[in-house]
């Protein structure tokens, strides 16, 4: 059951189309990763998905709910992480988490617990009377994604949740992350920019442009490539090449003194491949492709190097229409 | 409607972050005792401003006005600061009515601004001034009502800035007009015509007005009637916390 439905969103600043006719579901329970390069329209998403923001045309509901009609069940229904850290630096983790409890309603006598079991669920228990300032920008991502599931909404929000944190850190908040959907019952719908981290995500979408152009999930994405590479070494190439090509009724290259092909299930046949070769192999590798690949044949760049100068001018143009137009 | 929680939880963090910050209260503070008695004290010697009183005197209702001017409209333009470095996001995305947090913000800011005022009303004594207790509770009733105006003001503008670079622009265009057409220095009857005109415009004004009632009686010091301060001050209020609402509902 399909838990956010986004209809042919668009949401224009000024001139500058940020999110163009884009249309997805998400069902109720996974691990949802909505990836681009900056600019590309993902943030401008997520906040008419929480209601930040109104859409120019189309439709988004969240649960049933309609974003723009019904707001308050919608906010009722999600927790977010922002992209910049939505904290009150001078307040500790506990009083944090306290003004994220009373906002959202909760009952008094369930408070302390829920907030107790938060903050050991964040690994912050020992500094909950820490002021959130003292805190490194991997518990503090800990302590908004705690906070975020504190009243217990039936989708999270994370906006780049690993932006700007240290690889370690970045690890450890992934770990956590991908624990949510069975500890906590809740989807989990994510934005990155990081490739390699959309691997854990039980579906994706990649948006560029403000326009999605492909979806699914990773292994569906990375069969569009035309599969894995095999690379292998053996003592007698041609004869190996003729076993192989006959093994698995597909072509085999050579360059460089090494044999390669491309096939579907790169990592079963490799015991064949042994079997079949017997003691002239050398050296077997298998290359597999990435999202990045993905993305790299979908849009043309490489996600990474996308044209900064860009999305600098997409950013200061919504920061200047923000102006012009003076709201938040 | 209004959420008693979101109110609640809304004055205990601006409370808690006042009193853990002592640094800021003391110089916000210093700023009124610094004009009392420098530039009252200086001008004192060259001004009577008749009825019987100094200088000094005269200027101190003016000066519990201007603490509540500056510590209302800074408690309200911290949302710009929430805006900027994101903690106003967070309330924005909760299922809380807009009015809630208007009104969560306002009373914030009345809070702050009336202990201040509190503790400064305490000089009055070494001011030579009297002051019955009843005086007093007046002087702190005003004092509420006028701080809220002023607190809703703050998040009417407020709500048309993103970031703080706009400070100064508030400070100058706003702040420093509202204090000086208020009353608190100078009795707004004797200004030109254009600044009357602009004084009488100014909800300070009023207030400031409505404190030399509480303080000195409603003798020769005051310029309007105690029922033409107060009616002022709560229509105004109203008008404020309606317009803040409306403009925090608007989305982008």
């Amino acid at each position: 059951m399909s838990i956010i439905k986004v209809e042919n969103l668009s949401r224009r600043f000024g001139a500058v189309t940020a999110v163009n006719d884009v249309s997805f579901e998400v069902d109720e329970g996974v691990i949802f990763g909505f990836l681009g390069p900056n600019g590309a329209g993902k943030t401008t998403t997520i906040n008419i998905l929480c209601t930040l923001l109104s859409p120019t045309s189309g439709r988004a509901s969240i649960s049933g709910h309609d974003c723009s009609k019904d707001p308050a069940e919608v906010r009722r229904s999600i927790g977010i992480v922002f992209q910049d850290t939505t904290l009150d630096k001078d307040l500790t983790a506990y009083e944090n988490l306290m003004f994220h409890a009373y906002l959202y309603g909760m009952k008094r006598a369930d408070m302390k617990k829920l907030i107790h079991d938060a903050l050991y669920f964040a690994g912050l228990f020992e500094r909950r009377n820490d002021l959130v300032k003292k805190f490194s920008g991997g518990m503090k991502r800990r302590l908004e994604v705690a906070r975020g599931l504190l009243h217990r909404p039936k989708v999270l929000f994370l906006d780049e949740p690993t932006l700007g944190l240290d690889p370690q850190s970045r690890a450890n908040l992934w770990e956590f992350i991908v624990k949510l959907p069975r500890k906590h019952n809740v989807t989990v719908f994510m934005t990155t920019h990081y490739m390699e981290e959309a691997e854990v995500c039980d579906r994706i979408a990649i948006i560029d442009n403000g326009e999605i152009v492909t979806m699914g999930t990773p292994d569906e994405l990375k069969k569009t490539m035309g599969g894995d590479v095999v690379y292998l070494k053996t003592t007698d190439n041609k004869k190996a090449a003729r076993d192989i090509a006959k093994l698995f009724n597909l072509s085999v290259s050579e360059k460089d003194n090494e044999l390669y092909f491309t096939t579907s299930r790169g990592d079963a046949c490799i015991p064949e491949i042994i079997k079949a070769t017997g003691d002239t192999v050398l050296s077997v590798r298998l290359q597999r492709p990435t999202l990045n690949d993905v993305f790299l044949k979908m849009t043309g760049k490489e996600i990474r190097d996308s044209d900064v100068s860009s999305d600098d001018t997409i950013k200061e143009t919504v920061r200047a229409y923000r102006r012009r137009f003076g709201r938040s | 409607m209004v959420e008693a929680n979101v109110v609640y939880v809304l004055v205990a963090r601006e409370f808690k972050k006042f009193v853990r910050e002592k640094s800021r209260l003391v110089s916000t503070l210093a700023r009124p005792v610094i004009w009392l008695f420098l530039v009252g004290g200086g001008m004192s010697r060259f001004v009577s401003p008749g009825a019987g009183i100094n200088y000094m005197q005269f200027m101190f209702p003016g000066i519990l006005g201007m603490t509540i001017l500056f510590s209302s409209i800074f408690s309200s333009i911290s949302i710009i600061w929430d805006k900027e470095f994101g903690l106003m996001k967070e309330i924005l995305v909760a299922p809380v009515s807009r009015f809630s947090i208007v009104i969560g913000k306002a009373l914030s800011g009345t809070l702050i601004s009336v202990i201040q005022v509190a503790i400064i009303l305490m000089l009055f004594p070494f001011l030579g001034i009297k002051l019955s207790f009843p005086a007093i509770l007046n002087t702190i009733a005003v004092a509420v009502l006028l701080a809220f105006c002023i607190s809703s003001l703050g998040i009417v503008i407020a709500s048309f800035y993103e970031s703080f670079e706009s400070f100064s622009v508030i400070m100058n265009f706003i702040v420093m007009p509202m204090f000086f057409l208020s009353g608190a220095m100078y009795p707004v009857n004797k200004l030109p015509a254009i600044l009357k005109v602009a004084s009488k415009l100014n909800p300070l004004t009023y207030g400031v007005d409505a404190l030399k009632h509480a303080i000195f009686g409603s003798g020769e010091l005051v310029d309007f009637s105690i029922f033409t301060d107060l009616g002022v001050l709560v229509v105004s209020s109203l008008v404020f916390v309606t317009a803040a609402g409306f403009l925090f509902e608007r989305k982008k």
